[in-house]
């Protein structure tokens, strides 16, 4: 399965047999300081077409500074089915949280 | 329709087949998954790898089809008057707006394929008439007024609809309605901007953006869909988180709203029954003809066949482009392809 950070099925990145541009996901990163995150996806033919019309559609009002296109079919992804079982490990590990300990009163800056 | 989803009646006056309609508690569906309703009911998020009913994927995909259908099919009443805008500033706020329509469709088509379908598929059962797209897009824009009637009353009805939208239990659908009411506000702004510089205008001017107004106004009540006692897909739509109010509570919104700014425009709204209910808190207003809303829905508009033949034709003479495009890319690929096969 491809195209999983948006779910797609409908498969992405090569261009053999489609009637559709290979599909890109887009991550915009709104501004210095601030990592990318993932806004939707689009059709385009290459990565160069991909960026311009990933501009074009998702920075129309200066949403972003910088800009990722990454083939859908390039995106691996856990499976939605074991998410259970995937993520399972740490539940139970509550001493991972700094709330976990019991802190004396009048202890500070700890 | 236009992210409010109903059918036409069949001449026997049943229902055109959708999801589980009726009155009574819906049932859940056979293949509905543990859990699934849970989530919706704590207002989380289905997202698109998640195991769902199939009735809840086909609803979801038509009705985001049609919805994104509708916006690229939008951009031509309007754009019908971009190379005649009155002024720079009105043409580029008028491109500006139907550009951000095209953006409107990609965001959604792109929403329909995480549901696993195809947006060629998808443009195919458009073109065919196979999915529909919002009647209101099947009147006519004769005169620059029409374009801020448009924006005022066609886009302040798309928002009405829309915003509960942004809550919408699939998540790309909800992300993509945000993205786009967002943008919506401008849109109806600059419409009701253009109307408010009419109607101070001249008596002419004045005359044409009551005109339109006078045409505009029921369609925009009847993009609602029909009311709630004739609608169809509403409880399970409800049930699911796809829909969160009524189609007439919904447009007593939209009337409640409109009415003081049509004051503000010094227009009026054609309804003669239009007046302030103190007792309900809300405006009354006349009947709505949903007889004609449903020829429209069923072919019979005044720009149906425009409408449709044009987008073919645009798609059609855009082949060679994308083709082209395709070739490129391909070509870049192997030149690529070949030089590091010489380093290597
Ligand atoms: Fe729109
Ligand atoms: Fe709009």
């Amino acid at each position: 399965m491809s195209g999983v950070s948006t779910g797609s099925t409908g498969g992405g990145g090569s261009t053999g047999g489609r009637r559709d541009w290979p599909l890109w996901e887009v991550f915009v990163r709104s501004r210095r300081g601030l990592s990318h995150v993932h806004v939707g996806s689009l059709h385009a033919p290459d990565a160069e077409m991909a960026l311009r019309n990933g501009r074009d559609l998702y920075t129309r009002r200066q949403e972003g500074v910088s800009l990722w296109v990454v083939p859908a079919s390039a995106i691996t992804a856990s499976s939605p089915d074991e998410k259970d079982s995937f993520f399972d490990p740490a539940a139970d590990k509550i001493y991972r949280h700094p709330t976990f300990y019991e802190v004396p009163e009048g202890v500070e800056h700890l | 329709m236009y992210g409010n989803d109903f059918g036409v009646p069949a001449r026997d006056g049943r229902d055109t087949p959708g999801p589980t309609g009726g009155t009574g508690t819906t049932p859940a569906p056979p293949d509905e998954p543990p859990g699934f309703q849970e989530l919706i009911d704590t207002d989380a998020r289905i997202e698109p790898r998640d195991a769902m009913p199939e009735a809840y994927r086909n609803t979801l995909v038509r009705q985001i089809a049609q919805h994104a259908h509708s916006e690229i099919i939008g951009m031509q009443p309007e754009g019908n008057w971009i190379s005649r805008a009155p002024s720079l500033r009105r043409k580029a706020i008028l491109m500006a707006k139907v550009q951000d329509e095209a953006g409107h469709g990609l965001y959604l088509y792109a929403a329909a394929e995480t549901l696993g379908v195809d947006r060629a598929d998808l443009l195919d059962a458009l073109h065919a008439g196979r999915q529909k797209y919002s009647s209101i897009f099947n009147y006519p824009t004769l005169t620059w007024a029409d374009v801020g009637a448009i924006g005022w009353l066609v886009d302040g009805a798309a928002i009405a609809n829309q915003v509960p939208l942004c809550r919408c239990s699939y998540g790309p659908y909800a992300r993509a309605m945000i993205r786009v009411c967002k943008e919506e506000s401008f849109h109806q702004r600059q419409g009701f901007e253009a109307l408010h510089t009419l109607s101070h205008g001249t008596e002419a001017q004045k005359a044409m953006a009551q005109d339109a107004v006078n045409r505009w106004w029921w369609p925009s009540l009847m993009m609602f869909g029909p009311s709630d006692a004739d609608s169809t897909h509403s409880e399970q739509s409800m049930r699911w988180g796809i829909k969160r109010f009524s189609n007439d509570e919904l447009r007593q919104r939209f009337v409640d709203m409109t009415v003081p700014q049509a004051d503000a425009l010094g227009l009026t709204l054609p309804d003669p029954d239009l007046c302030w209910n103190d007792e309900r808190g809300h405006y009354d207003f006349g009947e709505i003809d949903f007889a004609e809303l449903f020829e429209v829905i069923r072919g019979n508009g005044p720009c149906n066949k425009q409408r449709l033949d044009h987008r073919v034709r645009a798609h059609e003479e855009g082949a060679w482009v994308r083709e082209a495009a395709v070739a490129y890319a391909r070509k870049k690929q192997e030149r690529a392809g070949s030089t590091t096969g010489a380093v290597a």
